[in-house]
């Protein structure tokens, strides 16, 4: 059988040089919860695993100052139950508890669940071969495309990829402002989290800007108005342990009846969390109305394109997109009960 | 050795055990991990296969190159189609029970491709891992062949089967003039629906382990609803003699009919452990239980015409099926809508379509739980044309009598269910207009539907034996797939023969045991628990008479019907000071143990004369968001009329799954095929959608009082597929009321309902 080691290491350092003296065939390995479900399936085949999530200082959770910090291997059930998290910035404490399950929620880290791969059931499914990804098998093509499409993407793919990026904690991350923080061979850096992601175009393959050997450390939000009048809608075909039909990430700061400054990212559609400042920017000046969140909605989805199964989408966001800035609206600051 | 069963007035011992909530006797075992299921054996030279399935949907192999997957240290085999021993070659000698009219599937036996993920090869390895590593590097090449898998765009070019499959019977020709009628009538529905396949996809696996024994023999731990239709299965296709063989089932996590026919992993477990001589297990990965049989995607009409004042003039009902090219799979579909209303002018067809998918299976309520779905919501419709109560609707048709044959039922309760569900549910608060109820955002839809289910019982046998410390041992070659089998058996034995629940064991899912069918169709309490009946009244004469010749003896000369089993005890009915106990007995008369075996048969002539069947009336509350169209299942009453219910714990457990897996049909599970790949897509529980918890209300289960002399010795009907019945449709009939969206394309995904809403 294919050999695999194994390593827990203590720094990040020497992950990154484990990592490097591997070569190609190494994976970091946190939760394991998308990595370990990608090696079953034939499409993650690594030689060398090198576990990361008990580094010195990984999963710590500071929410002291003008951020708010998790560490790249926080858990996703830490962050979402942690006090101030839950209470004054709902946008990304339910992000995380409307995704996946418990169990999941237990083992996964919130870094690595910035890096979860697609659930397209075409590069899910198929490997050796058996039908086209440009994801699994760079350059084969993409069956999903003109195929069962009720889940696939209406804004950002290409003629190569039209898969959707699976997560919620990084459309509230997205909606938020979050930075990344990175460390690599030479050093820390840290990147907004709306550069993580590479358009499909014709290299679907290729998802995150980030090296391969770059380990996510942290990752940092800044403490706002609209992060504490915010709320995360998820759309799905049940009530838990489904992946969005459509998610909204919604935050406004509010001047009495005017929006002062909105956040808003949607999950759901696109190669990424979709937000677009002059959506934002509509809002603002604007009263707290479905007719002024319809037309920033619009304004959002302006590029929408929907395919045989998946133009409802288009109507679910819009209609999403209102709700989700009405309960916003509603929030005002107030922690939820 | 037939047993005349007596008349159900045999239970009227006061305390006995049937009809008391008597936890699962096998409970213990199940939560302390000690019910071992059939890939949990295991021995310490047991060899593991993995299936390795086709890559594309129908064609043929051209070539396989196993060399790169037998050259890791610690693969044993390959086997495939070009190296598989000598098989049975008539199709008779592949046939199991619950096979359809035509030719079973026969995995590894030519190059031909007849349905994607079709098993092409199985690797041994010395363990899982490896075998599953090593099946990847099997190397297959194909000549792909046009494949046909979508229904809709086939439907034109389907076929009339006959009696195809045993249980159901072809529709009754039509009767009275149905198109004049329909068209004649004031009032029309005439709508189609359509039902997405849907995989059973139980717990635990399709699994089997095989395990050789020194002399040859061969035990088989195998996942099924029938042990002894697998070992009639495996002794033909493998030619190996009745007596070499022995399959065990004790445990079973979930079946639902994916157990009833012989699965490929057990024929692959077979062929690895026969050919090389050693203990063998092969289990199915979750995607590959999508490999095989499932609920058939369904597209039907219903056309019904009525009078003014609600009473049916018209009633058509047409339903095309999937089938595969090799099997006339049949469920029917539209035989209850002859059944359920008085009408006088009806119509039923039912048609199949060849596809190239593996052969349909039964699953819950196969037949029903699509086509009364059609019938209920058309019902609904209706009401709403006429602008009548639904409920008022269905009493106004309501038939004693069974249409179709004209025969009576042997008991038919479904009134009650009307009255007591609606009680319980609050319906005459119901406000009738669709869009009338509403609490904030969310749209209130209160909605009902009837459900109907066949009252069958085959022939069995069982055993019992009886020790000299009171202590019986009971033992049938049925299954328990969860259902509560071996508690109700052992309420039925220990209530025969007057002994506490503890004092009675109960065997089952072994083919070395007395002869049951396979377990399905909610036959099982009649079918089974007639034979322990009958064994169990043997053993009870034997101590009568035994009791009367001892010495000295409280019951000398005191007639059977006089003396009642209570407390383990023997006692005169109209004296009760007169007893003995059991042991005393045995001991007394010098008896180690009494030893009986019983064949129980359905009264025949009752059957003749009548119609036997279940009935429910179900009744839900959905609250769907109006702006998002997310549906949520707030409320279930299901009101079950089923006979006697032997154990309501157990029974109330059956029925609310059902309501679970209803509520899982009616709005969330659905096969995703992509016709241009022929093959099913989402196939993992991520996203092959079933119910979670938090989809799941609060289900309201009440069995109404339903007394039959005729059904069998127990009364009793049995309960296991009644309660999904109609629940889909009770769902789409509130979602109507909630929104005024109607919604006939099941699942009702939220998409649908949006759709209505813009």
């Amino acid at each position: 059988m294919k050999p695999l080691s194994y390593i827990q290491v203590r720094t990040a350092r020497e992950a990154i040089e484990a990592f490097v003296a591997a070569g190609d065939s190494a994976r970091y390995i946190a939760g394991g919860t998308n990595l370990y479900d990608l090696m079953k399936l034939g499409i993650e085949k690594p030689a060398h695993l090198i576990d990361i999530a008990d580094l010195d200082g990984a999963n710590r959770i500071d929410t002291g100052g003008d951020r708010l910090f998790f560490g790249g291997a926080a858990l996703m059930a830490d962050v979402a139950e942690h006090p101030v998290v839950r209470d004054a910035y709902p946008v990304l404490a339910e992000s995380l508890s409307k995704a996946a399950s418990q169990q999941l929620r237990n083992m996964a880290t919130v870094g690595g669940n910035l890096l979860q791969r697609t659930r397209c059931p075409y590069f899910r499914n198929g490997a050796n071969g058996v039908y086209p990804c440009n994801k699994r098998e760079p350059g084969s093509g993409c069956a999903a495309i003109g195929g069962l499409d009720r889940s696939q993407a209406v804004l950002g793919a290409s003629a190569a990829c039209n898969a959707v990026s699976p997560g919620d904690w990084p459309v509230a991350l997205m909606a938020m402002d979050a930075a990344i923080e990175l460390q690599g061979l030479d050093g820390t850096r840290v990147i907004p989290i709306s550069e993580l992601y590479r358009p499909p175009s014709r290299t679907p393959h290729l998802e995150f800007t980030i090296g391969r050997e770059e380990i996510v450390t942290g990752i940092s939000v800044p403490k706002t108005a609209a992060g504490r009048n915010s709320t995360y809608l998820k759309v799905r075909d049940r009530e838990s342990y489904a992946f969005a039909l459509v998610s909204v990430a919604a935050g406004l700061e509010m001047d009495g009846g005017t929006v002062r400054n909105a956040r808003l990212a949607l999950g759901g559609v696109a190669h990424k969390p979709w937000r677009d400042p002059e959506a934002e920017a509509a809002l603002v000046g604007k009263p707290a109305t479905p007719d002024s969140f319809r037309a920033a909605a619009r304004v959002l989805l302006r590029d929408a394109k929907g395919h045989e199964h998946n133009s409802f989408k288009i109507d679910l966001a819009e209609r999403a997109i209102v709700r989700a800035l009405t309960e916003a609206a509603e929030r005002k600051g107030a922690p939820r009960p | 050795m037939t047993a005349i069963p007596s008349i159900p007035g045999f239970l009227k011992e006061p305390n006995g055990p049937i009809g008391k909530p008597v936890s699962r006797v096998d409970g213990r075992k199940k939560v302390t991990g000690d019910a071992h299921y059939a890939a949990e054996f295991t021995l310490p030279d047991l060899a593991h296969g993995f299936i390795v399935s086709s890559a594309i949907a129908r064609g043929r192999i051209t070539r396989i190159d196993t060399a790169a997957a037998l050259a890791l240290p610690g693969v044993i085999h390959v086997f495939t189609h070009e190296n598989r021993p000598s098989l049975a070659w008539f199709d008779r000698k592949w046939k199991d029970d619950d096979a359809p009219k035509g030719a079973p599937f026969r995995p590894l036996y030519d190059a031909e491709i007849h349905h994607a993920l079709q098993p092409v090869a199985l690797v041994i390895a010395e363990s899982f891992e490896l075998a599953r590593y090593a099946a990847r590097l099997v190397h297959i090449e194909y000549e792909a062949a046009p494949h046909q898998t979508d229904l809709r765009a086939n439907r034109a070019d389907s076929f009339t089967p006959g009696k195809d499959k045993g249980g159901f019977q072809p529709p009754p020709k039509p009767r009275g003039d149905p198109e004049q009628a329909f068209l004649d009538s004031p009032v029309q529905v005439d709508a189609e629906f359509t039902q997405a396949a849907e995989y059973h996809n139980p717990m635990e696996m399709h699994a089997t382990t095989v395990l050789h024994h020194d002399d040859g023999t061969l035990t088989v731990h195998d996942k099924t609803q029938g042990a002894q239709n697998c070992h009639t299965y495996i002794c033909n296709v493998f030619g190996l003699a009745k007596s070499a063989v022995r399959v065990m089932s004790p445990f079973v996590g979930g079946a639902f009919g994916s157990g009833l026919r012989p699965q490929h992993q057990l024929f692959m477990a077979m062929l690895a452990a026969t050919q090389l001589k050693r203990s063998v297990r092969v289990g199915l990965s979750r995607p590959q239980m999508f490999s095989f049989g499932h609920r058939p995607e369904t597209i039907q009409r219903v056309a019904l015409g009525a009078d003014r004042d609600g009473t049916l003039r018209a009633l058509i009902h047409e339903a095309v099926q999937e089938s595969s090219r090799n099997e006339n799979y049949v469920e029917i579909v539209v035989n209850w809508s002859g059944q359920q209303y008085k009408c006088d002018n009806v119509r039923l067809d039912y048609t199949l379509t060849r596809l190239d998918v593996h052969t349909p299976l039964d699953q819950r309520a196969p037949g029903a739980a699509t086509g009364v779905t059609a019938l209920e919501i058309a019902m609904d419709e209706l009401a709403g044309k006429l602008g009548m109560d639904p409920l008022e609707l269905r009493l106004r048709n309501y038939t004693e009598t069974d249409p179709n044959t004209g025969n009576p039922f042997s008991s038919k309760e479904l009134r009650a269910c009307f009255q007591q569900g609606a009680e319980r549910f609050g319906w005459a608060k119901r406000s009738p207009a669709p869009r009338s109820m509403r609490d904030g955002r969310e749209l209130i839809g209160w909605g009902m539907a009837a459900g109907v289910w066949d009252a069958m019982q085959w022939q069995a046998a069982a055993k019992a034996v009886l020790g000299v410390d009171g202590k019986l041992g009971g033992s049938s070659a049925t299954a328990d797939i969860g259902t509560g089998t071996y508690t109700v058996m052992t309420q039925i034995a220990a209530d025969v023969l007057g002994l506490p629940i503890g004092e009675v064991t109960f065997c089952l899912g072994d083919s070395s045991l007395p002869t049951a069918p396979i377990e399905g169709g909610s036959w099982t309490v009649s079918t089974v628990g007639s034979a322990v009946k009958a064994v169990c009244d043997r053993v009870r004469s034997q101590l009568v008479t035994l009791a009367g010749k001892l010495n000295d003896s409280p019951l000398k000369g005191v007639a059977e019907e006089d003396i009642l089993f209570a407390d383990g005890h023997l006692i005169v009915r109209n004296d009760r000071a007169r007893r003995l106990s059991i042991t005393d007995v045995m001991r007394g008369s010098g008896t180690l143990s009494i030893e009986e075996e019983a064949r129980a048969l359905p009264y025949l002539l009752a059957r003749a004369r009548h119609t036997f069947a279940t009935h429910s009336a179900v009744f839900v509350e959905v609250r769907v968001d109006e702006d998002l169209g997310t549906i949520r299942v707030a409320r279930v009453v299901s009101a079950i009329a089923a006979g006697r219910i032997i154990n309501p714990k157990t029974a109330r457990s059956q029925i609310q799954g059902a309501v679970v897996w209803g509520i899982g049909m009616g709005l969330e599970e659905e096969a995703f095929t992509d016709h241009t790949l022929g093959r099913v897509m989402n196939h993992d529980y991520a996203e092959y959608h079933v119910p979670v918890h938090a989809d799941v209300p609060d289900i309201d289960v009440l069995f109404v009082e339903e007394h039959d002399d005729m059904v069998n010795a127990l009364g009793a009907k049995g309960v296991g597929e009644i309660g999904i019945v109609g629940v889909p449709a009770a769902i789409a009939n509130a979602i109507h009321h909630a929104t005024g969206v109607r919604v006939r394309d099941f699942p009702i995904t939220l998409d649908k309902v949006l759709a209505g809403l813009r």
